[in-house]
């Protein structure tokens, strides 16, 4: 009577569910053919699929309400960013002595609590503890109205002399003045892996971006990865053993495409 | 940013009637595609390429749909999503294969438990795949076909509201399989 495999309940949901092949639903057909039981449950089954399309189809052909507008959450979204972008400046007292009350707690504690800091971050992956890092220096010196950076653009040679020296590694800085940013200069900033070299840019309203460079444990290549913590993101990436973190007060995905251009110089710089 | 637009955009219908389906709340439905939609905005470039847009779309929109309603089953409010309901107070006999009335198919709906109205409603309705459907819902193939199975014989017995009868005297050759444990008997 049935010349194939024997008919199974998946194969009456996939009858129902139009999703047999044709062999396959003749087959399953001549079954229904002569069990009367097994057809009579077949036809309710789909009766009551066309009954659920029928009474939920009204809804998909309602006018789409104003506030699920794509266009209009892909423009709030990124209204949202160019406020997140200014707020840099302004935020600078504050954050700046929140970000410093965060560091002495941090530094005061010591002992236990600092093993249970370390401990937390044995779970992170290298390139979060490298955003992590970049994230936790850019607060602290982005918003600094009077001195984000010890040596300025104008001192590119020395900086990068005396970075490179401390991290005894040869480090070089992107140019990001093609995408509006200028160099304003560096520093050096203490992570929790040693030395790091932070790069400060800022466009023509002041937005400041910040990129954070120092020796990864292991060698080789990381991917770009994504981060965010509240209102600053990051990208960060690692080449030959060097991590880099692009971090500023936007979002990851907006710093991604500069991200991209200073990976493909540091490439041919380094 | 335009592939996002042309992609998205046509699925916000389905999306719509995905959420209404499961939580019924007007409101409280569109709240969630918002907010799926913004998580969709913010992360599309960090969806896998390889997946369809479609299936990560609704996987988003599930996951917000379920903490949702486990969020307000918590605090009491939507006892009609447990499957323990009073079956007496939504079942109503039909009379006649016309009964299958829109507002009664919803009512029967309301009944299933949630794992198997996800699954009902996205293969039935949405046309997922079965492999899609077991994607967004993160659970095996299998599972998806005997959650479908035991969805659709729970929903026929409410709207039919006639005890499991039905399908288990399906004489002598068809038995109903053991869906519980997640069994398909194979009939002959």
């Amino acid at each position: 009577m049935n010349p194939g495999r024997p008919i199974t309940e998946e194969d009456f949901q996939a009858y129902v569910d139009h999703a047999l092949d044709e062999r396959r639903q003749e087959e399953v057909e001549e079954y229904l053919s002569t069990h009367p039981d097994a057809a009579r449950r077949v036809a309710a089954y789909t009766a009551q699929r066309e009954a659920l399309r029928a009474a939920l189809a009204p809804i998909a052909e309602e006018p789409v309400p104003d506030r699920l507008n794509l266009a209009r959450l892909v423009e709030a979204r990124q209204h949202r960013q160019a406020r997140s972008w200014l707020s840099v400046p302004g935020a600078g007292p504050w954050r700046t002595i929140a970000a410093a009350v965060a560091l002495v707690l941090i530094g005061g504690a010591g002992g236990w609590s600092m093993h249970g800091i370390t401990a937390g971050k044995a779970s992170m992956n290298p390139e979060s503890m490298l955003t992590q890092e970049a994230m936790d220096n850019y607060r602290v010196y982005a918003a600094d109205a009077v001195r984000p950076v010890e040596m300025h653009a104008g001192e590119q040679e020395q900086l990068l002399r005396w970075v490179s020296q401390r991290l005894d590694r040869k480090v070089a800085v992107p140019d990001l003045s093609a995408s509006g940013y200028r160099f304003m200069g560096g520093r050096l900033v203490a992570t929790a892996h040693g030395p790091g070299a932070m790069f400060f840019y800022d466009d023509s309203s002041g937005n400041r971006i910040a990129m954070l460079v120092r020796p990864m444990k292991q060698d080789g290549d990381a991917p770009m990865t994504e981060h965010q913590k509240d209102d600053v993101g990051g990208v960060t990436w690692c080449n030959r053993g060097m991590g880099y973190s692009l971090v500023a007060d936007a979002s990851a995905q907006a710093l991604h495409p500069l991200a991209d251009e200073a990976r493909r110089q540091l490439r041919t710089k380094i | 940013m335009n592939d996002m637009m042309l992609l998205i955009e046509p699925l916000i219908p389905p999306l719509r009637r995905y959420a209404r389906a499961l939580v019924k709340d007007h409101a409280t439905a569109d709240d969630l595609v918002q907010d799926c939609l913004e998580r969709a905005i913010t992360r599309w470039h960090q969806r896998r390429q390889d997946g369809d847009a479609r299936t990560w779309l609704f996987t988003i929109l599930h996951n917000l749909a379920v903490s949702h309603m486990r969020q307000n089953r918590r605090r009491g409010s939507h006892v009609t999503l447990d499957d323990g309901v009073d079956e007496a107070m939504i079942a109503r006999p039909a009379t006649q294969e016309d009964a299958l009335h829109h507002a009664d198919v919803m009512q029967a709906l309301q009944t299933l438990p949630e794992d198997q109205r996800s699954v009902l409603l996205l293969v039935s309705v949405e046309d997922l795949t079965y492999a899609e459907a077991a994607r967004v819902l993160d659970i095996p193939i299998g599972t998806v076909m005997s959650r479908l199975a035991r969805a659709r014989e729970k929903l026929l017995r409410k709207m039919e509201g006639a005890p499991a009868q039905e399908a288990a005297k399906g004489g002598a050759t068809i038995h109903r399989p053991v869906f519980g444990a997640g069994i398909f008997r194979r009939v002959k």
